[in-house]
């Protein structure tokens, strides 16, 4: 579909939908439903540098529109990532969006530099937003400076175009927006999820074993929405948009505020097959709005005319 | 292979207090192969709410292409399922999961199931393939009260069958373990499904046996990708190594996993 084929930093895709990062594992369980092939990019689980276990369960926790988790980075540790997933992978026609994600400096530092080496890796998106690790990971996301630094650092050993994932819980988005663009940033990715609870009525304690989790879903698409809308004016950076899209009309919306490219993590816990039915959806939608391209959607929200 | 299909509802009865039986039809049944699957049911056609509830199969009809369910409608979303009318159409997605190994249990032998209430409905699919192999087989059906025991006569027809209620309004008083301590039952192999305490219990009193456990956990995907339900493994306690109840489980040798 031309109208949907799109260009980023270090990414060439045939369509602008791709699976958020930890909603999707690293491809495996849905290549039994789909062909992977047939997705714009793949956003793997994040890697840290050594194993991780993760958050005792309950990890999840079901809200209104929405859903918390506390799943605490699980993941196999770079080395087994950059020898199993990643050649697993690259047996489909779909550039990999590595998501990066540490407890400091160095464990960034030494998965991006190792992960942006492997061939199917088209961008990193480096995960400073993560609400579920005890040490780290929210600091370098709501800290300006902090952010910038390590952005930096990271784009000076990655081999491929570096994103930056913002995190919603902070007061001023627009502010770590432009830190990370003065620390090198080629693009952004938002939003991550939104620090939450929920408390069981029986025990009257927190339902999720980590007390407090990320909320994400429908619930959250509004405030994406607004943080895009502001954040794609205030900064040149393109924006792959995130939070609750279960459907074509989500990602125009996307469009709308500011994105040029759509994730979607929940709902594909909801519906398996979502992101191909989108992508099949997408070129009549932007057909039936009056766009050759959709493209032309991006920021229409605030642009002139 | 796992389908996500439209099955239309052929009937819902309610069989005991809050406890329902659905039988569904649907082209998925032709994967259904194995006693102890599970299904992730959507139960509104909208975001709320939002996530696929982890339902077993209980019965599956092969001829007829349909399947039951039986399930506990206690939060809003197997409340709203309870209230879907024949002719309604519910989103399934599965068959998921591993399932009881029934070739564990040789023509002959006996084996043991037992269930604790909302874990008793994997056992009667289970139980029929066990007789059809010419195993013989002994119920053990644990419940809170009378107002909630379902299928004690399904199991009985099939085999021996005791019911325990915690409050003794029926059956033995007192819980599963006490029926099978007391009764000197005998057995070469024990299927389980039920709350994690009575699972614990019977992985400590019988280690020197065959014994299977199907497990439960608060599911995301339900298919092995988002990680929600992992468990540790039992000769790694605290370290990196994982199952997954969705899609490594949900049944388990016992001694695999941390219960
Ligand atoms: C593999 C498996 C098989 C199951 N088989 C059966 C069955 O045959 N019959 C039956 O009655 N129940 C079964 N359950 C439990 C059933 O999934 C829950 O009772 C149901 O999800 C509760 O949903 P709710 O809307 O009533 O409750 P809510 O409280 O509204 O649910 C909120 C969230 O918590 C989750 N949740 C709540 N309780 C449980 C639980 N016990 N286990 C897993 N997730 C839970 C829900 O799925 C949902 O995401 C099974 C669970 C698993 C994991
Ligand atoms: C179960 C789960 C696991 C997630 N794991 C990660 C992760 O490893 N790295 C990351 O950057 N974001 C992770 N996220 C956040 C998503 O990528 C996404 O930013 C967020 O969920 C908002 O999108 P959604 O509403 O479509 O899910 C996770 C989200 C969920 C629900
Ligand atoms: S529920 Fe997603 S991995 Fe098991």
């Amino acid at each position: 579909m031309k109208s949907l084929q799109i260009s980023l930093p270090g990414l060439e895709l045939k369509n602008p939908i791709m699976p958020a990062s930890g909603c999707f594992g690293f491809g495996r369980e849905f290549s039994q439903l789909f062909d992977l092939s047939l997705l714009g990019a793949i956003m793997i689980k994040a890697t840290t540098f050594e194993p991780r276990f993760g958050n005792p369960t309950p990890r999840v926790a079901e809200t209104t529109a929405g859903m918390l988790n506390a799943i605490g980075l699980q993941n196999p540790g770079l080395e087994k990532v950059m020898n199993e997933e990643l050649p697993w992978l690259d047996q489909f026609d779909v550039p990999i969006i590595a998501n990066v994600a540490g407890s400091q400096e160095e464990d960034y530092i030494a998965v991006a530099k190792d992960i942006s080496k492997a061939p199917n890796v088209h961008a990193l998106e480096l995960n400073i937003s993560c609400p579920n690790v005890k040490t780290g990971g929210i600091a370098f996301g709501t800290i300006p400076e902090v952010a910038k630094i390590l952005t930096k650092k990271v784009k000076e050993v990655s081999e491929v175009p570096v994103y930056v994932k913002l995190s919603p819980n902070v007061t001023n988005i627009v502010e770590m927006a432009r830190a990370v663009e003065d620390g090198g940033a080629d693009g952004l990715t938002m939003i991550n999820t939104l620090v939450g609870m929920r408390i069981d009525l029986k025990t009257g304690k927190p339902i999720l074993a980590n007390k407090t989790g990320g909320l994400s879903g429908p619930a959250i698409k509004p405030i994406a929405i607004r943080m895009i809308h502001e954040v794609s004016q205030h900064v040149s950076l393109p924006i792959i948009g995130m939070g609750g899209v279960q459907s074509a009309e989500d990602v125009i919306e996307y469009y709308y505020a500011g994105a040029s490219a759509v994730a979607v993590g929940t709902a594909n816990f909801v519906d398996p097959f979502v992101c191909p039915t989108i992508i099949e959806e997408l070129p009549e939608l932007v057909r039936s709005l009056g766009f050759e391209h959709i493209s032309e959607c991006t920021g229409r929200s605030w642009k002139n005319g | 292979m796992i389908k996500k299909e439209l099955c239309q509802i052929v009937s819902q009865a309610e069989i005991a207090e809050h406890i329902f039986k659905l039988t569904l039809q649907g082209e998925l049944v032709r994967e259904m192969n194995e006693p102890g699957q599970f299904v992730h049911l959507k139960v509104s056609d909208y975001a709320e709410p939002l996530l696929r509830r982890p339902i077993s199969i209980s019965d599956i009809n092969k001829d007829e292409n349909q399947f039951t369910m039986i399930y506990r409608a206690e939060g809003r979303g197997t409340a709203l399922l309870s209230e879907r009318k024949p002719g309604d159409f519910v989103d399934v997605l599965g068959p998921l999961g591993n399932a009881f190994p029934i070739e564990a249990a040789s023509t002959g032998e006996t084996a043991l199931l037992v269930g604790g209430g909302i874990g008793v409905p994997p056992l009667y699919e289970l139980s029929k393939r066990l007789v059809k192999r010419g195993v013989k087989v002994i119920h053990v059906l644990g419940f809170q009260s009378e107002n909630v025991v379902f299928y004690d006569e399904d199991f009985t027809k099939l085999g021996e069958t005791y019911v325990a209620t915690v409050d003794g309004s029926y059956g033995t008083k007192g819980f599963v373990t006490n029926i099978i301590e007391d009764r000197k039952l005998t057995f070469d192999v024990l299927y389980s499904c039920g709350p994690t305490p009575m699972l614990k219990a019977l992985e400590n009193n019988y280690k020197d046996k065959k014994v299977y456990l199907s497990l439960e956990e608060r599911m995301g995907c339900g298919i092995g990708a988002c990680f929600a339900c992992v468990c540790h493994t039992a000769d790694d306690p605290s370290g990196h190594t994982y199952k997954k109840v969705c899609s490594d489980g949900p049944v388990f040798k016992a001694g695999e996993v941390l219960l």
